[in-house]
C-alpha cells in the first residue's frame, strides 16, 4: 500500500506549484495537498510542511505550459475558487496532462478534465461579474473606491482590466471577505490591507468618507436605471438570473431593492 | 451642475430612448492610450433591466423635439409628451461621471430630428468629439445616424464613434409609407450607405499603410420592430438578410412592438407585446450568422412564419428528417451544428472530446447536449438509439411534452393575435 502523506503548503499559488513539485518528486500518484489552517490530516496520516520556492512552482508551470496554455489557465482559475480539497483534484489533473503524449487538456470525455473546466469557467465568470458589478463612490480624498464580497479569490484576475480603463483615476477594490485590496495610485497597482471601520454597501444613508456630488451621481444613475424599464416587458426571473440577489448590495442602483 | 434640473432631463431623455433595444457595446478595440479614460473590448452588461435586457451604454435622446411624426414612435410631434433637450456638455459630463463609477461601457445617443437632418446630426458629433478630444475617452461611443444626413457628415461622425446605426424599423416599404408617411426609404439608405463604404475604404488603407485613424471601428447596426404592420417572419428575416450581405451589418436587431399609441393603424394600446415571436427571429438571426444556415432553408413561401412552439432549428430537422440520423461519431462539425439541442459550445466539445474515445449518451449530458431534443437525431457509441420509424409530426408532439417553455402563458395569448 502506498502512504498517503500530507503536504501543507502556505496558500499562496506559488506554494500550491512547490507541493506540486516535491510530490512529483517523491513520485505520489495521489498527493493529500492541504492550506495551511485549513490541514486536518488523519491521526496517522504523515506531514510535510512545504516552503514556497519560487524557482520549483516555476518549473512545475513552465512545464505544463509547454503541455497547453489553456490548461495552465484552467489551473490558475480552478486554485483561486478556494473550494475544499482542490489541490488533490488540481494535482491529479496535473497528472493527468504531463502523463499524456497529446494535448489532453481538451479531453472532454474525461470527468476530471470536465470538472476542471467547469470550476474554472465558474470562477472565470465571477471574474467578469466583478469586472460588471463593481460600483466605485468618489471618496473626499479623490480616490474611486468599491467594496466587494465575490464567491472566488479573483481580484488578481481583475487587476489589469481595471488598470487598463481607469488608467488616470486612483482606485481601491477591496475585498471584504478576503481582507486585503488592490490600490492604483496612478502608476502601479499595489495589494493592500486596511482596517476598515465601516464596509460601504449601497446604503441610503450617507457616509461622510464620500463627496455630496458622489451621491448626486448615484441617485442620476438609480433613476436612470429605473427609466430604462419596460412595465409592459418586465421578467422578474431573467433579471435576477443576470443579477443574482447575493450581488445586490453592492449595486447603487438596487439601493432601494435591497 | 443643477442636479435637479438634470434629473428631470435625464428621466425625459432616458425615457424616450429606451424602446432602441440595442445595447451591445462589443466589437471595438479601442485601447486607453496616454493615461486616459477608458477602453473598449467585449463589452460588459453592467447591469440589467426589471425585464432582463442588459444595461451597458447609457442610452439617451439629445433631444426628443421632433419635426416628424412617425406613428410608432413616442417622440412623434403629434404626441403630447413633456420635451426636454440637453446641453451637449451635459451628456459629456454625465457619460464621464457613469463611466468613472464603472456603471456604463460608454454612451449611446440618439436624437429626435429638430429643425434638419444635418443640424442634428452636427450636435451629435459635437458631443462626440468633445468626449474624444477633450476629455480624452476612449471608452464606446455609439451614434444614431440620423436618415438624411450627408455624406460629410457621416464621414464625421465615424471618426468619433465607435458604431453608427440607422434604424430601418419597419421591414416594408409599404409599412412605412404607411406609418411614416413624411420619411423616405432612400433618406434611412444614404448614410448607411456612405458608412459601409468608409468602412470597406478604411479596411483597404490598413493594409497599405499602418497607422490609420480608425473609422467605425465596430461597424452598423439596425433595427426592426416585429409586430406593428402585419409582415410575416419572412419579410423580416429577408430584409434581415439583405441588410448583413449589402451593407456590411454587424447586427441586425428585434424590437417587439410595444404599443404606446391609440393609431388605427397599429396594435391597439394593451396588446401583448410578442417576445415570443421576437425570441424566435433572435435564434434565426444566429442560426444564419453561426451556424451555417442560409435563410431559404428555414422560410420561404411554403413557410412563411416560424414556429412559435418549436425552435427554428428544430422545426427546419423536422421538415429535413432525412439528413438525420446523424453519428455523432463521424459528422463533421457544419453538421453536428445542425443537430436540435447541440450549441456550438457542444459542438466543439464534441470534436475535442471524440479524439480520445467514442462519445456516448453519458459524455453528450455532460457535455450540454440536450437530449431531449437531440436523442431523436443522433446515434452515438451505445446500442441504443431511437429506432423506431417516428414521423416529423410525432416527434414533435413527443419532444413539446416533455418540455416546458418558459413563454407557454405568453403564448396562449400570443396565438390569437397572430390568427
Ligand atoms: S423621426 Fe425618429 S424621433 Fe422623430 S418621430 Fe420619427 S422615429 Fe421618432
Amino acid at each position: 500500500m502506498e502512504t498517503t502523506k500530507t503536504l501543507v503548503y502556505d496558500g499562496s499559488f506559488n506554494g500550491f506549484l512547490t507541493a506540486v513539485f516535491i510530490a512529483y518528486e517523491q513520485k505520489l500518484s495521489y498527493a493529500d495537498i492541504q492550506r495551511q489552517g485549513q490541514n486536518q490530516g488523519g491521526l496517522f496520516a504523515e506531514t510535510e510542511i512545504i516552503f514556497t520556492n519560487v524557482e520549483k512552482a516555476q518549473r512545475v508551470w513552465n512545464g505544463i505550459r509547454k503541455k497547453s496554455n489553456a490548461a495552465i489557465k484552467n489551473i490558475y482559475f480552478t486554485f483561486l475558487s478556494e473550494n475544499r480539497n482542490i489541490e488533490a483534484l488540481l494535482y491529479h489533473y496535473i497528472r493527468k496532462l504531463m502523463g499524456s503524449k497529446i494535448n489532453s487538456a481538451t479531453n472532454f470525455s474525461d470527468d476530471c478534465i470536465l470538472k476542471i473546466n467547469q470550476i474554472a469557467h465558474k470562477v472565470g465568470r465571477e471574474k467578469h461579474r466583478m469586472e460588471a458589478f463593481i460600483r466605485f463612490q468618489l471618496t473626499k480624498d479623490g480616490v474611486y473606491f468599491a467594496n466587494i464580497e465575490p464567491d472566488f479569490d479573483v481580484l488578481p484576475l481583475i487587476s489589469k482590466h481595471f488598470r487598463n480603463r481607469y488608467a488616470d483615476q486612483q482606485w481601491i477594490i477591496y475585498d471584504v471577505k478576503r481582507k486585503y485590496g488592490l490600490f492604483y495610485d496612478l502608476k502601479s497597482v499595489e495589494v493592500i490591507s486596511l482596517d476598515l471601520t465601516e464596509i460601504h454597501t449601497n446604503s441610503l444613508e450617507k457616509s461622510t468618507a464620500f463627496t455630496d456630488e458622489e451621491y448626486e451621481y448615484q441617485n442620476l444613475w438609480t433613476n436612470y436605471f429605473k427609466s430604462t424599464n419596460i412595465k409592459s416587458r418586465i421578467n422578474t426571473k431573467l433579471h435576477t438570473q443576470h443579477v443574482p440577489k447575493r450581488y445586490w448590495k453592492y449595486l447603487s442602483e438596487k439601493k432601494e431593492a435591497v | 451642475m443643477d442636479f435637479n434640473r438634470i434629473k428631470e432631463k435625464l428621466n425625459i431623455l432616458a425615457d424616450a430612448a429606451k424602446y432602441d433595444v440595442s445595447c451591445s457595446s462589443s466589437g471595438s478595440n479601442r485601447t486607453n492610450k496616454n493615461n486616459g479614460l477608458g477602453n473598449t473590448g467585449n463589452g460588459i452588461c453592467h447591469s440589467y433591466t426589471e425585464d432582463g435586457r442588459c444595461v451597458s451604454l447609457l442610452k439617451i435622446l439629445l433631444t426628443n423635439h421632433c419635426i416628424f411624426d412617425c406613428a410608432y414612435c413616442v417622440t412623434r410631434k403629434s404626441n403630447d409628451i413633456q420635451r426636454a433637450a440637453f446641453k451637449i456638455q451635459e451628456v459629456v459630463d454625465l457619460t464621464i461621471n457613469f463611466y468613472r463609477r464603472n456603471y456604463i461601457e460608454g454612451l449611446f445617443l440618439s436624437s429626435g430630428i429638430f429643425k434638419s437632418a444635418d443640424h442634428t446630426m452636427e450636435r451629435l458629433i459635437a458631443v462626440a468629439k468633445k468626449l474624444r478630444e477633450e476629455e480624452n475617452f476612449n471608452g464606446y461611443i455609439h451614434l444614431k445616424s440620423i436618415p438624411g444626413a450627408s455624406d460629410e457628415l457621416m464621414y464625421e461622425a465615424g471618426l468619433y464613434a465607435d458604431r453608427l446605426s440607422v434604424n430601418i424599423e419597419i421591414p416594408t416599404i409599404s409599412g412605412l409609407k404607411l406609418l411614416a408617411p413624411d420619411k423616405n426609404h432612400a433618406d434611412f439608405i444614404k448614410p448607411m450607405l456612405k458608412v459601409k463604404n468608409e468602412i470597406i475604404r478604411y479596411k483597404e488603407e490598413k493594409k497599405i499603410i499602418k497607422h490609420t485613424a480608425k473609422y467605425a471601428p465596430a461597424g452598423q447596426s439596425t433595427q426592426m420592430i416585429v409586430g406593428a404592420t402585419g409582415e410575416s417572419d419572412k419579410d423580416i428575416m429577408y430584409s434581415a438578410t439583405h441588410f448583413y450581405k449589402n451593407y456590411n451589418m454587424k447586427r441586425v436587431y428585434y424590437s417587439g412592438y410595444v404599443p404606446i399609441s391609440m393609431d388605427s393603424r397599429l396594435p391597439s394600446l394593451g396588446t401583448e407585446v410578442p417576445m415570443l415571436r421576437e425570441n424566435r427571429l433572435y435564434q434565426t438571426d444566429w442560426l444564419l450568422r453561426f451556424y451555417g444556415f442560409s435563410v431559404n432553408e428555414i422560410l420561404d413561401a411554403d413557410n412563411p412564419n416560424l414556429d412559435m412552439d418549436i425552435d427554428p432549428k428544430l422545426m427546419w430537422a423536422l421538415r429535413n428528417l432525412n439528413f438525420f440520423p446523424v453519428d455523432i461519431n463521424k459528422a463533421d462539425k457544419h453538421m453536428l451544428a445542425r443537430i436540435p439541442g447541440v450549441g456550438m459550445g457542444s459542438v466543439n466539445k464534441i470534436l475535442n472530446g471524440r479524439k480520445f474515445r467514442k462519445l456516448d449518451w453519458d459524455h453528450l449530458k455532460k457535455m450540454g447536449v440536450a437530449l431531449n431534443r437531440a436523442k431523436f437525431f443522433i446515434i452515438c457509441n451505445s446500442t441504443d438509439w431511437e429506432r423506431r420509424d417516428l414521423d416529423a409530426a410525432r416527434i414533435r408532439s413527443m419532444i413539446l411534452q416533455n418540455s416546458k417553455s418558459k413563454f407557454k402563458n405568453q403564448y396562449t395569448n400570443q396565438l390569437s393575435l397572430f390568427n
